[in-house]
């Protein structure tokens, strides 16, 4: 499994905007760059990030492979309630990673 | 020093100098142009208008490694059900494809700001696209300068 | 453009000698507001990632009847800080200096019956960085053992050394031309302060010796071999001649 951080805040008001950042380990081989044998090294990136506050999506990202390795965002939510953020990386060979982490609002 | 820079020769240095120019042209993908990365934001965007202003693309004018490029997209809006953001999407010219990466985001954003990290092959134009809830289109774009070429390890 | 920059430099005039300790700048003040703000914010610092990986196989034991490095060791934060510090340091048993990797894989094979791992690979540089991290802005601190003292003098032999196709000495750019360019690129003076660190050209983690031969091979000279004496006698007279600076695990570097 791939090594990721996640950094929200684990308490907010109801209303505040909390800024939520990203990074997960992965090479984002672009496919378009030579392995030592002279062959092209063939395309492995993520290509979908989806960030779930209680079942509702409120942040997807597309990524192609202009974004760097070890993919890093960062984006802003409503803190609406007390739940559970889901954040799941995936893309290509099949790759699937989730981590979840608990937001409290009071 | 640098482990691939400055006494490496760059890539287009090679080619001038015709030290293996074949083998790195036969190996040297086909790049996104200025043609090409209007192209793709006209499929995004169709015939809609696109209007500059109330968006900001913060990018550094210089940067020191084009693996990894600081990039944050803000656009003016109050992020309510009615006036949000829909998406914000990066476009740049001059790697093998023009598309960067498009974020879908809503109300429930409360902010329309986003920050990532992209690869950049060259100097070059990098443009980001804010589609509006209704439907609208807004642009803003910044110039980079790459002083150690991504993509050209080895 | 490279090629007249590298001539200026080669009829630039060798002056300085040592660095005088009020003029020594980590790599780090080199760097552009941006990358400096990516190592100093652990939320988007990749090398925190590898740092992570070292969190988990400090607490594993790397089979089930052998200890983790947390059963003997304990709180990393509190027995492991400080160390990175003083490394390289004099190993009595192999009768040499040896860097921190290595004397995690010497508590492998000796402590844990495991394998070592091998140089380079993602839980070495992982374990080497965690361990680091726990130092973060300690002083570089050698040890004044005299039995490091013959190793050290022959590290900044070679560190004065010309070497390769260019015939350039590490000392020419980093002692006597750091803060001028080459091409785009500052010269920075060569202090491992941050080291396993996470370099945007590697995209990636890696080691001061990955870092070496990188130098090597700009210079045109063929690297010693990997695991090689010169490494470590290098590592030594660089953090000697870091003394004082802060480290910084894991900085990032373009």
């Amino acid at each position: 499994m791939a090594r990721a951080l996640i950094n929200l805040p684990s308490t907010a008001r109801p209303g505040e905007v909390i800024e939520i950042k990203t990074l997960i380990q992965h090479p984002m081989e672009t496919g378009f760059r030579p392995g030592p044998n002279g062959q092209m090294l063939p395309r492995d990136i993520i290509t979908r990030f989806v960030c779930s506050y209680d079942d509702a999506e409120i942040f997807v990202a597309d990524l192609h492979p202009a974004i760097a390795a070890n993919p890093f965002l960062t984006f802003t939510t409503v803190a609406t309630a007390s739940g559970t953020l889901r954040f799941t990386w995936s893309g290509d060979n099949g790759f699937v990673q989730t981590e979840t982490r608990t937001l409290t609002v009071a | 020093m640098s482990e691939t820079m400055p006494f490496r020769p760059s890539r287009r240095e090679a080619v001038a100098l015709g030290a293996g120019a074949a083998a790195l042209l036969a190996l040297r993908p086909a790049r996104a142009t200025p043609e090409t990365m209007r192209a793709a934001i006209r499929e995004l965007v169709g015939d809609a208008p696109l209007r500059e202003g109330r968006m900001h693309l913060d990018v550094p004018p210089l940067v020191e490694n084009g693996n990894s490029v600081a990039v944050t997209v803000t656009v003016d809006s109050p992020m309510t059900p009615a006036d949000h953001v829909r998406r914000i999407v990066l476009f740049n010219e001059k790697n093998p494809l023009p598309q960067v990466a498009s974020f879908q985001l809503g109300p429930r954003a409360g902010r329309a700001v986003v920050a990532t990290r992209v690869r950049l092959a060259d100097t070059q134009r990098v443009t980001a696209i804010a589609e509006m809830s209704d439907g609208s289109f807004r642009q803003t774009g910044a110039e980079v300068i790459v002083t150690l070429a991504a993509c050209v390890e080895g | 453009m490279k090629t007249w920059a590298l001539a200026l430099l080669v009829a630039l005039p060798a002056a300085a000698g040592e660095i005088a300790p009020a003029d020594r700048r980590s790599g780090f003040d080199f760097m552009s507001r941006e990358n400096q703000a990516m190592q100093q914010d652990d939320g988007a610092n990749p090398g925190m990632l590898w740092v992570q990986d070292g969190a988990a196989l400090w607490r594993d034991r790397p089979a089930p009847s052998a200890p983790a490095c947390a059963e003997c060791h304990g709180e990393a934060a509190e027995t492991m800080r400080g160390v990175a510090a003083r490394y390289p340091a004099f190993d009595a048993a192999s009768g040499g200096p040896v860097d921190l990797a290595e004397r995690i894989n010497i508590c492998r094979t000796e402590r844990q019956q495991a394998s070592p791992l091998p140089a380079e690979s993602q839980p070495l540089l992982g374990l080497t960085a965690f361990v680091a991290h726990q130092s973060r802005e300690q002083p570089i601190a050698p040890p004044e053992d005299p039995r490091l003292a013959p190793y050290r003098a022959r590290g900044e032999a070679l560190y004065r050394q010309r070497m390769g196709q260019l015939d350039f000495a590490c000392a020419q750019c980093h002692d006597d031309n750091w803060g001028k360019r080459l091409a785009g690129s500052v010269i920075p003076q060569a202090h491992p302060t941050g080291y396993p660190l996470y370099r945007l050209e590697w995209q990636g983690l890696g080691s001061l010796q990955r870092r070496i031969r990188g130098c090597l091979t700009g210079v045109r000279a063929e690297p010693f071999p990997p695991g090689a004496a010169e490494y470590v006698e290098l590592e030594l007279y660089l953090m000697w001649r870091a003394r004082g600076l802060p480290l910084e695990t894991p900085a990032i570097r373009p």
